[in-house]
């Protein structure tokens, strides 16, 4: 049971409009795990995990979360969501709610916890990510970086069976990038199950257990860390890695 | 009158200016341009004032030289039926204060509501959707004034039993039914201008559509729609004049009966400036607070 995967999609499609973009993907996250997506802006990465969390409706094959058919029609979407935490590139924070609210809002209305003890566990989940004086600021008072902390902070405090991370530095001033990436890090280090779309390669190759390179929605190559970025099979993958390692990305 | 933004050199009554903490000496060069920002200053001042002092000048003769002026000044503007007036007028004047405030009332709740319905999704709420959209589109078009008739002489023709025919009673349900329309479509453009990306946000959460509305899209929308709203409710604030149409004796209705007996207009100059007097501090709010919300918005955010 313990090795069964947390998220399994097999032959999932998606379109908008005429356009496909995702192609018979195949995905198996297993637990405690990180998978990596990576490839060019626009190749579904960000698609494929608002499909996975349900925002979008895939239009053919199905996702499974710990072995239950989600994209069932049948399912209750709520409760699904309810179990997997998301962090957005653009932070998505709640602009009319302070630090400490963004993150009790969920745990309070949706899984019942009480106030006290949810401002608890966002406390303390605050002081982990180096934001402890900052729960009673506004969104906009906030840089970029601790915004998107306060964002993990605000997916964490439900207690997700699975987190899914949309390019969440591509917002942000290269000097912020590291302290979200640490954040990233330590929760691999708890066992946190993740899937992230990303676009430091950096990162991906250090910290990624499977990485999967899109090109066109379609899961192009995949395997760990070192098979995709040491020995690339396709030569789509090879060039992109060329274009990154010239551009001093990689 | 200068708009001094970063550091301001603070002037003190002899003229020097106080030293800031890190010992910063502001240059020559900076007190000349900031004399010279004074000078232009005092001079766009006298500039305006003349030009006020010029059209006033030119208005009131114009007026006073129109060939119909002695008459139209007797008619309009008598002390004499002044005085008279302002204590009725504004004794009726009470009642439309009384009327802003249950009407703006039952206004911004059945607003809400028929927001509410026109953005609800799901197959049962088909008729309600329908409703609310008729609704809107209705009392949007209809004058106001056709409205009240058809309410305040209406319905009571109809003889119901157990229905008021109070014109107070039936004029503010007709305003209501008027400014819930309006206000219906503030709060549904408030609604539509969240960025779907914080319904994402709330959903992803866990929270279901009616939680992610309550709690995340409906605080964002109605604190962005605080001005327009405003806006609205001073416009309410006059239109109660119009209950008079019923019989009801409210400012404009007292104003009317003076006239009715006298011949004379004044009344009527007199109640239309109290209900500018009334207007102006709502005008003013408006104002401060669309500034306070611009002034915060400008100190940056991430929408």
């Amino acid at each position: 049971m313990s090795d069964a995967p947390v998220l399994r999609m097999e032959s999932v499609r998606k379109t908008f409009g005429g356009s496909v973009v995702l192609r018979d993907v195949d995905l198996e996250v297993a637990p405690h795990t990180v998978t990596a997506l990576i490839g060019a802006s626009g190749s579904g990465k960000s698609t494929l995990l608002r499909c996975a969390n349900l925002l979008e409706e895939i239009d053919d094959g199905a996702i499974w979360l710990d072995g239950e058919e989600i994209t069932d029609p049948r399912a209750d979407q709520d409760a699904v969501r309810r179990r997997i935490g998301v962090v957005f590139q653009a932070y998505n924070l709640f602009p009319h709610m302070s630090v400490l609210d963004n993150i009790t809002l969920a745990p309070r209305r949706v899984h019942g916890v009480s106030r006290a003890a949810a401002e608890e566990r966002a406390r303390e989940l605050l002081e982990r990510l180096g934001l402890a004086g900052k729960a009673d600021a506004y969104p906009d008072r906030l840089s970029g970086g601790q915004q998107q902390r306060v964002a993990i902070v605000r997916a964490l405090a439900v207690r997700p069976r699975l987190l899914l991370l949309d390019e969440i530095t591509a917002a942000l001033d290269p000097e912020l990038v590291g302290e979200v990436l640490e954040v990233v890090r330590s929760l691999k280090d708890e066992g946190m199950t993740m899937v992230l779309a990303t676009h430091e390669m950096g990162f991906a190759r250090d910290v990624a257990d499977q990485v999967c390179f899109l090109d066109g929605g379609v899961v192009l190559e995949r395997g760990t860390a070192e098979q995709v970025f040491g020995q690339p099979r396709r030569e789509r993958t090879r060039r992109f890695l060329r274009r990154l390692v010239e551009a001093g990305r990689l | 009158m200068t708009v001094t933004k970063g550091e301001s050199v603070p002037e003190r009554a002899d003229g020097a200016a106080a030293v800031p903490v890190d010992g910063y000496v502001p240059s020559e060069r900076r007190l000349e341009r900031e004399r010279h920002k004074r000078a232009r200053a005092r001079r766009a001042t006298a500039v305006a004032a003349l030009s006020t002092l010029v059209t006033a000048a030119v208005l009131y003769l114009v007026v006073v030289h129109a060939p119909g002026w002695p008459r139209t000044k007797e008619t309009f503007f008598s002390a004499g039926y002044a005085r008279e007036a302002l204590p009725k007028v504004l004794e009726g004047l009470w009642l439309n204060v009384r009327l802003l405030v249950v009407c703006g009332a039952a206004v911004l709740v059945l607003g809400m509501l028929i927001a509410i319905a026109r953005t609800l999704r799901g197959p049962v709420f088909f008729p309600l959707r329908v409703l609310a959209a008729a609704y809107t589109d209705f009392f949007r078009g209809l004058p106001l004034i056709i409205n009240l008739m058809i309410v305040v002489l209406g319905v009571p023709a109809l003889r119901l039993q157990g229905v008021t025919v109070d014109p107070v009673l039936l004029g503010g349900t007709a305003l209501t039914l008027t400014y819930s329309a309006y206000v219906a479509e503030v709060f549904r453009a408030g609604i539509e201008s969240v960025h779907p990306s914080q319904r994402a946000a709330a959903r992803s959460l866990g929270l279901t559509n009616r939680q992610a509305l309550r709690y995340v899209v409906l605080p964002q929308a109605v604190r962005r729609q605080v001005p327009p709203l405003l806006n609205d409710l001073v416009s309410l604030q006059k239109d109660t004049g119009l209950v008079s149409i019923g019989g009801a004796v409210d400012a404009v209705r007292a104003a009317d009966i003076i006239v009715g007996r006298s011949l004379n207009y004044t009344p009527y100059i007199v109640a239309g400036l109290v209900f500018v007097a009334l207007t102006i501090p709502m005008t003013r709010l408006t104002d401060w607070v669309t500034a306070r919300l611009d002034r915060r918005r400008d100190q940056g955010g991430t929408l």
